[in-house]
C-alpha cells in the first residue's frame, strides 16, 4: 500500500487548553469516567480543561431519533461553541462519540452548505443574542488519551498484563460507530484501521483481540433502544458481537462511545438472566470498561472511585488478574464509608452462568 | 411526477446521501438493521430516485423507514458515497410533516420518543437524567441500576459535586437563563414546531383508533406493543 495513504488517517490533536462538553449517557451510567477524565488530564498531567457549568446537552440522541431538527441541533451546537470562545478556548473535546459524530457532521455540512451557518449563525443570534466561533481544533475525548497514553505510561503502576502468568491482556476493543464511520479522516485510523483505543492498549502493555465482528454496531440503534418495543434490535447486535468475540476468550472490553459501554455490559446482564447464557471465564460475564476507566487503573486509581461498582459485570476477575490493591468490602459503600445496601444478585455474576466458550480448534 | 422528491431535496442531509444509487447493495450487506428486519437500504434508496411519488408516498407511510438504527455504517462502504441513513433521515422529516408518520405502527412511536427524550431535553437540557431511566419501563438495566436509582443522591454525589444542584460537574442542574437559551433557540429553529406536529397529528390518529386522544393509554401502546408478535 502507498505508505503516504496513511496521512489522511492521522489526526492533529491540540496539547492544551481544551473545553470540556460532557455527555447525557457518560454522566448518567459512568459518572466516575468523566471524573477521571478531569483528573488523570487535569491534575495528574498538567492540562488545562475548563468544566463549563453553562453548556446543555447536544440533543443528539433526540436527533437520531428524529425528533430534533437538523437546524435546531445545529443551532444548540453552535451555543456550545459561542460558550467555548467566550471562555476563551478554542479546542473543543467531546465526552460523547454521538456528539462528536454530530460536531463533525454539521462542521462539515457549514463547509459545504454555507448557506446553513449563515442560517444558523442569525438563529443562534436571534435565539440567544450570541455570536458563532468555530472550534480550532475538535476532538474526541479518548483522542486526548491516545494523544497522552506515553505520558500516561511513564506513570503506569499496572500494566494490562496478567500479573500470576505475565501474560499480556487479550482486550476487545469497540470504537463506536459515530467514531469514524460518518467522516473516517476524523478519527484516528479511520473506519477501517481505527487505532486510537488500540494505541492505548498497545502502549499500556496488552494485546488486542482481533474477531470478526469487531466493527459491527453495538445495536443501540437510538430508537431501537429508547422504544421499549424495538429493544429486540438493540440485544440482537450485542448478542452477535458477544457471540463472535467469547471463542478469542477477551480478558476485558474497553469502549469509546458511552452508550457502547453500557449496551455491551447491560445487555450481558440480560442474556444471562433470559437464557443463562454468560460469556466470560467461570461462568461470568466479561467486564466492559470506559477507557477513562483503563487509564485509570493502569495509573493505580482505585477501582470504586472510577465509579466500577455502577457495571452490571462485575469488574473484581479483572482487577486481580491486573494486581490491583483493592478493598472488596468497599464496593457498594456511600459517601464517607456510609452503608446504603447492595444490588441483589444477578446471574451474569454469578458463577451459575452456562458458558459459551468453546474450543475454537475443534 | 417528483413531488416528494423535491420536497426531500430541501433537506441538505439529502443532498449529501442520494448521488446516484448503482444499487450493488453493500449498504444492505453491513446493514445491522437488515439482519434482524425485512429491511433492505438498497431498495428504499432506489425506490426514492425513482421520484415515483406513489411509491415514495408508501415509504413516507410505511414501517419500513423507521427501521434503521442510524448506525452510518452503510456511509463509509458505498462506493459512489450515498449515504443510505442520511436518506432516512429526510424521509423520516418528511413523514413528520406531513403527518404520513401515523400511518405506520413503527411511525406512531415518534410520540413516545418526543414525550420522554424530547421533554426531558426541554425540562433538564439532557436527553437522559438518572431519575427518567425508571426501572420498571428499563428492565434490561437489571438489579445494579435499581441500587443506583434507589441510592442516586448518595451514589452520584461520589463523582459529582453538582448533581441536580447548580455548578460545573455531571448531572449539574443548568440554571434558568440556560433553559431559556434553549427553549428559544427550539422555538426559532422548528423544534417546537415539530413536537406540536407530532402531538397533533397522534391526537387525530388516536381518536380514529378509538382512544381517548393521544392520551397516556395511547402513547404507553405506542411505547410497548409490537402487532406481529401479538399475533403469534
Amino acid at each position: 500500500m502507498r505508505r503516504g495513504a496513511w496521512e489522511d488517517y492521522q489526526k492533529d490533536i491540540a496539547d492544551d487548553k481544551y473545553y470540556y462538553a460532557r455527555s447525557c449517557i457518560r454522566q448518567n451510567f459512568f459518572p466516575g469516567s468523566e471524573k477521571a477524565f478531569l483528573n488523570i488530564v487535569g491534575r495528574d498531567l498538567g492540562r488545562e480543561v475548563f468544566d463549563d457549568p453553562l453548556h446543555t446537552s447536544c440533543t443528539g440522541i433526540g436527533y437520531h431519533s428524529d425528533i430534533v431538527p437538523y437546524e435546531t441541533i445545529m443551532t444548540v451546537v453552535a451555543r456550545q461553541f459561542s460558550l467555548m470562545h467566550e471562555a476563551g478556548f478554542e479546542n473543543f473535546i467531546s465526552s460523547c462519540i454521538t456528539s462528536f459524530g454530530i460536531y463533525t457532521e454539521i462542521l462539515n455540512t457549514w463547509e459545504e452548505f454555507p448557506e446553513t451557518e449563515e442560517k444558523t449563525r442569525e438563529s443562534l443570534y436571534k435565539a440567544t443574542k450570541r455570536e458563532l466561533y468555530k472550534p480550532k481544533n475538535l476532538a474526541h475525548t479518548s483522542d486526548v488519551i491516545f494523544h497522552l497514553r506515553d505520558e500516561i505510561k511513564q506513570r503506569m503502576k499496572y500494566p494490562l498484563v496478567n500479573h500470576l502468568t505475565g501474560e499480556k491482556l487479550r482486550v476487545v476493543e469497540h470504537i463506536g460507530c459515530h467514531y469514524a464511520k460518518i467522516f473516517p479522516k476524523r478519527g484516528i485510523g479511520g473506519s477501517e484501521f481505527p487505532y486510537v483505543l488500540a494505541g492505548m492498549i498497545e502502549s499500556w502493555g496488552g494485546d488486542v483481540v482481533d474477531y470478526p465482528e469487531r466493527r459491527h454496531c453495538c445495536g443501540f440503534g437510538f430508537r431501537n433502544y429508547l422504544v421499549q418495543a424495538n429493544r429486540g434490535y438493540s440485544i440482537a447486535n450485542s448478542h452477535k458481537k458477544l457471540e463472535s468475540m467469547a471463542p478469542y476468550r477477551p480478558d476485558f472490553i474497553v469502549c469509546n462511545c458511552p452508550g457502547c459501554t453500557m449496551f455491551l455490559d447491560k445487555w450481558q446482564y440480560t442474556i444471562a438472566e433470559m437464557e443463562g447464557t454468560t460469556y466470560g471465564e467461570a461462568g461470568q460475564g466479561i467486564p466492559v470498561l470506559t477507557y477513562e476507566e483503563m487509564a485509570g487503573l493502569v495509573l493505580g486509581y482505585d477501582p470504586w472511585e472510577l465509579g466500577m461498582q455502577m457495571h452490571a459485570v462485575n469488574v473484581e476477575p479483572l482487577l486481580n488478574k491486573m494486581g490491583v490493591e483493592y478493598d472488596p468490602a468497599a464496593k457498594y459503600l456511600g459517601p464517607n464509608g456510609k452503608y446504603i445496601g447492595k444490588p441483589l444478585q444477578s446471574v451474569v455474576n454469578s458463577s451459575r452462568g452456562n458458558t459459551s466458550l468453546y474450543d475454537i480448534k475443534k | 411526477m417528483g413531488k416528494y422528491y423535491d420536497m426531500l431535496c430541501h433537506d441538505v442531509r439529502f443532498r449529501e446521501g442520494l448521488k446516484a444509487c448503482m444499487n450493488c447493495g453493500v449498504c444492505t450487506a453491513v446493514c445491522p438493521a437488515a439482519e434482524f428486519y425485512n429491511y433492505d437500504p438498497r431498495s428504499i434508496v432506489n425506490t426514492v430516485q425513482s421520484r415515483d411519488d406513489d411509491a415514495i408516498e408508501q415509504l413516507l407511510k410505511s414501517d419500513t423507514i423507521w427501521y434503521c438504527g442510524q448506525c452510518m455504517s452503510c456511509r463509509p462502504r458505498c462506493p459512489r458515497a450515498n449515504t443510505a441513513g442520511f436518506v432516512i433521515q429526510a424521509l423520516r422529516r418528511l413523514s413528520q410533516e406531513l403527518g404520513l408518520f401515523v400511518f405506520s405502527e413503527k411511525g406512531r412511536q415518534q410520540l413516545a420518543i418526543k414525550r420522554t427524550i424530547g421533554e426531558n431535553i426541554l425540562k433538564t437540557g439532557y436527553c437522559i437524567v438518572p431519575k427518567a431511566i425508571s426501572p420498571d419501563m428499563h428492565p434490561e438495566q437489571g438489579t445494579i441500576w435499581q441500587w443506583i436509582y434507589d441510592h442516586d443522591t448518595d451514589i452520584y454525589s461520589m463523582f459529582t459535586p453538582s448533581y441536580r444542584t447548580q455548578g460545573a460537574g455531571a448531572l449539574k442542574k443548568l440554571d434558568d437563563a440556560t433553559m431559556e437559551e434553549m427553549h428559544r433557540i427550539f422555538e426559532v429553529t422548528g423544534g417546537n414546531d415539530l413536537f406540536e406536529k407530532i402531538e397533533s397529528f397522534s391526537e387525530k390518529k388516536a381518536r380514529e383508533m378509538g382512544y381517548d386522544g393521544a392520551d397516556d393509554n395511547y402513547m404507553m401502546d405506542t411505547f410497548t406493543k409490537n402487532s406481529d408478535t401479538e399475533k403469534q
